[in-house]
């Protein structure tokens, strides 16, 4: 049975379906949460962390993505706390990383860039781990470069749950942790790829791109994604 | 009118930071006239002056002489500015750190190769092991990412310093910018 209630986001009193997710019903009411593994399209799955919001009577943070609405909820999507929280997980997955801006494909419409300049983020208060990672060039049109990923798991989802293959997965934990084709093989080699490029238009980073672009050159393609959710739900009926 | 003494310093970049400073034009006129400029690349002075208002650095801190520098301005400069992103962040530079120092030595001065392979070290400064970003060597009081940060903001910048006031930055340059 799904019914209607009433919370209020940032004072603000606003109605919303019982099943539906903080950060979905903020997003239908104009206000703005940010995301980085969120997608519209894909399922929710709390990973980054940056849709942190506070809950009167929870001294918890919760992750506006998975956390349903309930009755008399009172929401603060933005306070000097969770700007705090917002700012070290995007400086944490810089240091993490291997991201340099000036010479990536993806400079200009990165959504790890731009979550730094809309927070305010002008330098790194931890240092950069640098790690060596691995860049995956052997698929003949899509390149996946391990320096920039954030781990965000949009492409699995994305290969999971609309294209069917199930190409993506991740292994191994912490720092050593990253995305695999098939049960760790070269991208090229992969046997259930269908070379759809869906996870290359819904990479927000660097890390999955087209082969032969230069820097800044890399634009992503995104409206077809909640259409084609949509419809694959309908058929399905 | 005393006139703000204001020096830049090239470590480790491109120049490109410096170039984008040019890149203010006609407005440097205007700046001239309300700065000392006492240290750069662009003027022929040899030592950093002992009071320096403002210092705006361009590039990351990758040898022994860029340490010493460094080290060597923030005890003679009021206001620090890491200029660029190789500066705030270590930039294309630090793209090195992943290997190291010794292994880029290796690679590229003891390539099979070469006729005559050998690490050089008679005039020039040893390597860091791992290139910084300034703020990890000394404190820095301004960051102005971006790669480089326009002239614009550049001048916004410094003007604003001059003025006593704190730049603020938001919407005006970034990463990569």
């Amino acid at each position: 049975m799904s019914g209607v209630v009433t919370l209020k986001i940032n004072g603000q009193d606003i109605g919303a379906h019982d099943e539906e997710s903080i950060l979905q019903a903020a997003l239908d009411n104009g206000i703005e949460i940010p995301t980085l593994c969120d997608l519209p399209g894909l399922s929710r799955i709390g990973a980054c962390r940056l849709c942190l919001v506070e809950i009167a009577g929870n001294s918890n943070l919760v992750p506006a993505c998975i956390t349903p609405v309930q009755e008399d909820m009172v929401v603060t999507t933005d306070s000097e706390r969770l700007q705090a929280y917002r700012r070290t997980i995007v400086e944490l997955l810089f240091a993490e990383g291997n991201h340099v801006c000036s010479v990536c494909v993806s400079n200009g419409a990165c959504e790890l860039q731009d979550l730094a300049e809309t927070l305010g983020i002008d330098h790194l208060r931890l240092p950069g781990l640098h790690p060596a990672r691995e860049v995956d060039a052997s698929h003949e049109r899509f390149i996946l470069d391990h320096n920039r990923c954030v781990l965000c798991t949009r492409c699995v989802r994305v290969c999971d749950e609309v294209e069917g293959a199930h190409t993506w997965d991740v292994t191994a934990r912490g720092i050593e942790s990253q995305i695999i084709a098939d049960l760790n093989v070269a991208w090229g080699d992969s046997e259930s790829c269908t070379g759809c490029n869906k996870c290359v238009q819904v990479c927000p980073t660097g890390a999955l791109v087209d082969k032969g672009r230069s820097v800044g050159e890399m634009r992503r393609r995104r409206e077809f994604l909640p259409y084609l959710t949509m419809m694959r739900k309908e058929n399905g009926k | 009118m005393t006139r703000a003494k204001l020096a830049t310093v090239w470590l480790d970049g491109c120049s490109g930071c410096h170039m984008s400073f040019l890149d203010i034009d006609e407005r440097l006129l205007a700046l001239a006239e309300s700065i000392e400029l006492v240290y750069s690349p662009l003027v022929d002075n040899k030592v950093f002056p002992d009071d320096v208002d403002v210092t705006l650095v361009e590039g990351s801190v990758s040898n022994q002489d860029d340490l010493d520098k460094i080290r060597h301005i923030r005890q003679r400069t009021r206001l620090l500015v890491s200029l660029g992103d190789c500066a705030v962040m270590g930039n294309v530079p630090a793209l090195r750190n992943t290997i190291g120092g010794d292994a880029v030595l290796r690679r590229v001065y003891l390539a099979p190769d070469l006729t005559n392979p050998a690490i050089p070290t008679a005039g020039v400064p040893s390597l860091l092991p791992e290139v910084l970003p300034v703020h990890r060597v000394v404190k820095v009081d301004v960051f102005i990412p971006g790669c480089p940060p326009s002239a614009e903001v550049i001048f916004y910048a410094v003007g604003e310093l001059l003025a006593g006031r704190q730049p603020d930055l938001t919407d005006k340059t970034r990463f990569g910018a």
